[in-house]
């Protein structure tokens, strides 16, 4: 694409998913100086027979974008329209994919906590799924490992191991492991594997005599070229190339539409991470991310190195836990009783069991009573708490993008694990994915959000408006400062701020002191106890100033207490005051003392109806 | 843009039916166009790869990886039989030799690493077979990978089910749609054949079916519990169709006690007594496949019937309802709202206003939570 980014006045942007297709438009106004988002189509995905040519859905999507609009962005030889006119056009398309499955890959590396897991984040970090890890130590016999890798069947094989210099034999029994397999391709009965190898480059050649007659093989850089730095970027890039090369080729239609668009078309979770890590960095926060959607549950986050500060960004896939397809898996991760404590009601097991099998085999369907929607939304938080959990220990110092350490600090971080994921100092939480953004209420998402992530101290919440991440993270690679501006505008809806003391109290004795000022003059204060849920209003855009003094063994964000004074920004929720702990307080073993408790916390908070609430609760 | 998916399974007395019956991976298709075919037939087969044994080589005889090349006696990719040496080293200056020997018979030496100082050992190939599945003719050979089986039958979808492809004779077992599948209901003469049930199958019912040998078992539904107890784990995503416990069970309608539709129950009893196929397999995700029972029609029956086609959602569609409240209920649309409206639990969605068969209120659900019935 040639096009300077202050030509680029409008933007038509697709993620093709695996049942619908998303079109959103972005036009630059030009009275405020700035992009906004402003129609939105969709269409079902049409990969899949009778259709076969996602293009189809394409242009069903970007069409209705044209009538919604009132631009005419389709010509009459049903191509995207590039060329920019009064009222037709669009001077950039671009599109994110994860249709057919999206990226499925397997990685494989010589010692599980180091070269392994660096292939796995470089992996994670381009949008694929990891179906399994091979690693010389991961305790599998040589040939149940070649009857796994036979059996998987992904896209493509990420191989690692070894720093350069290094010892090469291990590497080369991975590569011998690989060939004895004769591992093939998930679509397509007639092409190589694509296998790229990202390690020590003195054994290329050995690798290339084991693995060369079998599959694709591709050499880029070392991804551990020593032991205490990563260089993953060559390795995603090239997960990229060979996605569009010969993943995306298998795919009906997408060579068409790779003729369109005006950069690579990513994985839809890499795009994702692509918005998030931007975002952080531009305005320095530190940020987490989840999409839960129907079959697996993405988390980004983007917390600084507590070395040297810098930001390192990270993504886990879960991916058997979600909302529909992976629903039932929840219940057996999770356990019944770990979903029951977030319902205010008893409930059966064998109708719950019923009900979410159903839910499982008719994915398309919507809560229609109060009593399904508490379920599901129960259910929500504990896929949402175990995939944080899985994200929490995948995140952790050494696994870091380009840290700079000493071989010394290495060894100890792989025996400690220690995760960067310090949500004391997390600004932002960003919720995506049907059950957070089409809630009936903000405050039902705002309330899962801090059941499931347990945010401390003071955190923005927000969700995902229309699921625009996608199209924003692509933007990105195009024109950054529109796709910032969009997410920060259009994509965010922003939920308000939770402040969560952290610390162990009695129940019901004083957490903190509270003095909020609001705009409007009027003034909130108070104590906050052990088990209180306060909400107060701020509206979106709004500020107020508060002071929080918490007793000497609770710790706001300035250590324990330290009083804060702070401004906090409000949204469609306002202040949550949540003085439930950290962590969080125990469930009461007691039934009806449980119902009671969850009752109040929800009744505070606005999150259901109270009076049919109540009516459940006695049932 | 944005009307409602309304899923409905596939019930019909008439369809033609093309079946693609494809390899794994490349081999030979033994039938060709316009071929009759059996059920049982095999239409193509392949060999897998046998599996792969590395042995350690150049530490067993201690010798460098670099030499093990010279230690190697048999060339790479000769088939030895049980006990023939392939490698040997003198050690204990030259006193004694170190063999190693072919572990079984119909193995190959895959390869010999000098970098590794390993050799792979593999197994004999593992033979492949895929079968017609249904009774009819083949219509399409793609060349080494499988055929199209196209046959006219009548067929009826189910929405859930575990275990793979088989078939038998049909035997209701049940009365009514509305009856349980109980144990006292199985018996001797149920070996090889697939019994229709009414509204649920029991675990102990299962359980007998195994016992005497049925081979599949339809019904309208399932408790999940006793799903778990079958299988002997919790079936986290709806990927089956593997399963191996000796009977293959088909849920029409869904978890729970549910009466199988009345219309799927008339099909199968007329074809009581005929051969039947039908497999399990349930993917819920792009590229759905939802188990089924096809009911192969003979020349003589072809004139019976008509293929049967989904309506549009309009006033006067017969439709099912798929969720709480009002699961399993059959009714028919009133009224159509275009615009979204609230539900008890405060989502806004699009809606539609139905009478259920038995009653004249009119209630209110989400157009997602129906589906509509063929007629």
């Amino acid at each position: 694409m040639n096009k300077k980014p202050e030509d680029i006045k409008v933007i038509v942007a697709t993620d093709c998913g695996s049942t619908t297709t998303k079109a959103i438009l972005i036009q630059y106004d030009e009275e405020k100086g700035e992009y906004r988002q402003t129609h939105r189509g969709e269409a079902p995905t049409t990969v899949e027979a009778p259709f076969e040519d996602v293009t189809m859905g394409v242009l069903n999507s970007v069409q209705e974008l044209a009538e919604l609009s009132g631009r005419k962005l389709v010509d009459e030889n049903n191509r995207i329209i590039k060329e920019r006119g009064e009222n037709e056009g669009a001077d950039v398309y671009i599109s994110t994919s994860s249709a057919g499955g999206g990226l499925q890959m397997m990685v494989a590396g010589v010692v599980r906590s180091m070269t392994a897991e660096s292939a796995e984040r470089a992996a994670l970090g381009a949008g694929a799924i990891v179906m399994d890890v091979i690693a010389s130590n991961d305790h599998r016999l040589p040939h149940e490992q070649i009857e796994r890798i036979r059996q998987l069947r992904p896209d493509m094989i990420l191989l690692s191991g070894g720093i350069d210099g290094g010892t090469k034999k291990h590497v080369v029994e991975l590569a011998e492991l690989i060939a004895a397999a004769d591992p093939k391709p998930r679509l397509g009965i007639g092409y190589k594997l694509p296998i790229i190898y990202a390690g020590n480059k003195d054994a290329c050649e050995e690798v290339q005599n084991a693995l060369e007659e079998t599959v694709d093989l591709v050499v880029v850089d070392n991804l551990r070229p020593v032991l205490e730095r990563e260089n993953l970027g060559p390795a995603r890039e090239k997960i990229h190339d060979m996605f569009m090369e010969h993943v995306m080729q298998q795919a009906p239609g997408y060579k068409k539409l790779m003729g369109w668009a005006d950069s690579q078309i990513m994985p839809t979770p890499g795009a994702v991470g692509n918005i998030i890590a931007r975002v952080a960095e531009m305005n320095n926060l530190e940020v987490v991310g989840v999409d839960i959607g129907g079959a697996t549950t993405d988390v980004f986050s983007v917390f600084n190195d507590p070395g040297d500060a810098t930001p390192v960004f990270n993504r886990t896939v879960s991916a058997n836990l979600g909302m529909s397809y992976s629903i039932s898996n929840v219940l057996a991760e999770a356990g019944l009783a770990n979903i029951s404590r977030w319902v205010p009601f008893a409930i059966d097991e064998k109708i719950l069991r019923n009900q979410i099998k159903n839910k499982m085999i008719r994915p398309t369907t919507i809560p229609q009573t109060l009593t399904s929607l508490v379920i599901e939304q129960a259910i929500a938080r504990e896929a949402l708490r175990l995939a944080f959990v899985q994200h929490k220990s995948f995140a952790t110092v050494l696994k870091g993008v380009q840290q700079q350490r000493t071989i010394s600090d290495a060894f100890e971080q792989s025996g400690t694990e220690e995760t960067i994921v310090n949500l004391m100092n997390l600004n932002l939480l960003v919720g995506s994915g049907g059950v957070l953004s089409h809630a009936p209420r903000r405050h039902q998402s705002a309330m899962m959000m801090l059941d499931a992530f347990r945010p401390e101290g003071i955190t923005i919440l927000a969700v995902d408006s229309i699921f625009m991440m996608p199209h924003l993270g692509v933007l990105a690679e195009v024109h950054p400062k529109a796709a910032t501006e969009v997410f920060l505008k259009d994509c965010l809806i922003f939920l308000g701020t939770a402040i969560a003391p952290v610390g162990q109290v009695k129940a019901g004795k004083p957490v903190m002191k509270y003095s909020i000022d609001f705009p409007d003059g009027k003034n909130e204060s108070g104590v906050l106890k052990q088990g209180d849920m306060k909400l107060f209003p701020l509206g979106i855009n709004q500020k107020a100033q508060a002071v929080f003094e918490p007793i000497a063994k609770v710790d706001i964000g300035e250590g324990r207490g330290q009083t804060v004074r702070r401004e906090i920004d409000g949204g469609l929720v306002g202040i949550i005051l949540d003085g439930r702990g950290r962590p969080l307080m125990t469930v009461p073993d007691d039934k009806n003392e449980r119902i009671s408790q969850m009752v109040g916390w929800l009744e505070n908070l606005e999150v259901y109806n109270s009076e049919e609430l109540r009516a459940l609760g006695r049932q | 843009m944005g009307h409602a998916y309304t899923p409905g399974l596939k019930v019909t007395p008439k369809i033609l039916l093309k079946k693609q019956r494809i390899l794994p991976l490349k081999g030979d298709v033994v039938v060709k166009k316009g071929d009759r075919v059996s059920a049982d037939d095999v239409v193509a087969r392949t060999e897998l790869p046998g599996k792969v044994k590395p042995v350690n080589a150049a530490n067993i005889l201690g010798v460098l990886p670099a030499d093990l090349p010279k230690h190697i006696i048999v060339p790479v990719g000769s088939v030895m039989n049980k006990g023939d040496i392939y490698a040997t080293a003198k050690v204990f200056f030259g006193l004694f030799k170190t063999n190693l020997k072919s572990p079984a018979d119909d193995i190959t030496l895959e390869t010999v690493s000098n970098i590794t100082g390993k050799v792979l050992l593999r197994e004999k190939p593992m033979p492949v077979e895929v079968k017609a599945y249904v009774d009819g003719t083949v219509t399409e050979v793609y060349p080494d990978e499988g055929v199209e089986v196209t046959s006219w039958a009548a067929m009826a979808q189910g929405i859930f089910g575990i275990g793979g492809e088989t078939n038998g004779i049909l035997r209701m077992v049940c009365e009514s749609p509305n009856e349980p599948l109980t144990p006292d209901k199985i018996r001797d003469e149920h070996k090889d054949c697939i019994l229709i049930g009414g509204s649920i199958v029991t675990a102990a019912a299962l359980e007998k079916a195994v016992e005497k040998k049925a081979r599949a078992i339809i019904v309208g539904g399932f408790n999940d519990q006793d799903l778990r107890n079958f299988l002997g784990y919790d079936l986290g995503v709806a990927i089956t169709g593997s399963e191996d416990k000796g009977i293959t069970l088909v849920v029409t309608e869904g978890f729970g006690e549910i009466p199988m539709t009345q219309r799927t129950f008339e099909l199968l009893k007329q074809y009581e007594g005929k051969r039947a196929c039908c497999h399990g397999a349930t993917q819920i995700r792009a590229g759905v496949i939802r188990p089924e029972v096809v009911l192969p029609m003979a020349e003589s029956e072809l004139e019976k019937g008509e293929d049967v086609k989904a309506g549009a959602l309009e006033p006067g569609t017969p439709i099912r309802v798929i969720r709480e409240p009002y699961f399993g209920r059959i009714g028919r649309v009133t009224e159509l709202p275009p615009e979204p409206r609230p539900l008890e639990s405060e989502t806004k969605a699009r809606v539609l206003l139905l009478k259920f068969n038995d009653e004249d209120q009119e209630v209110m659900v989400p157009r997602a939570n129906v589906e509509i019935l063929e007629t």
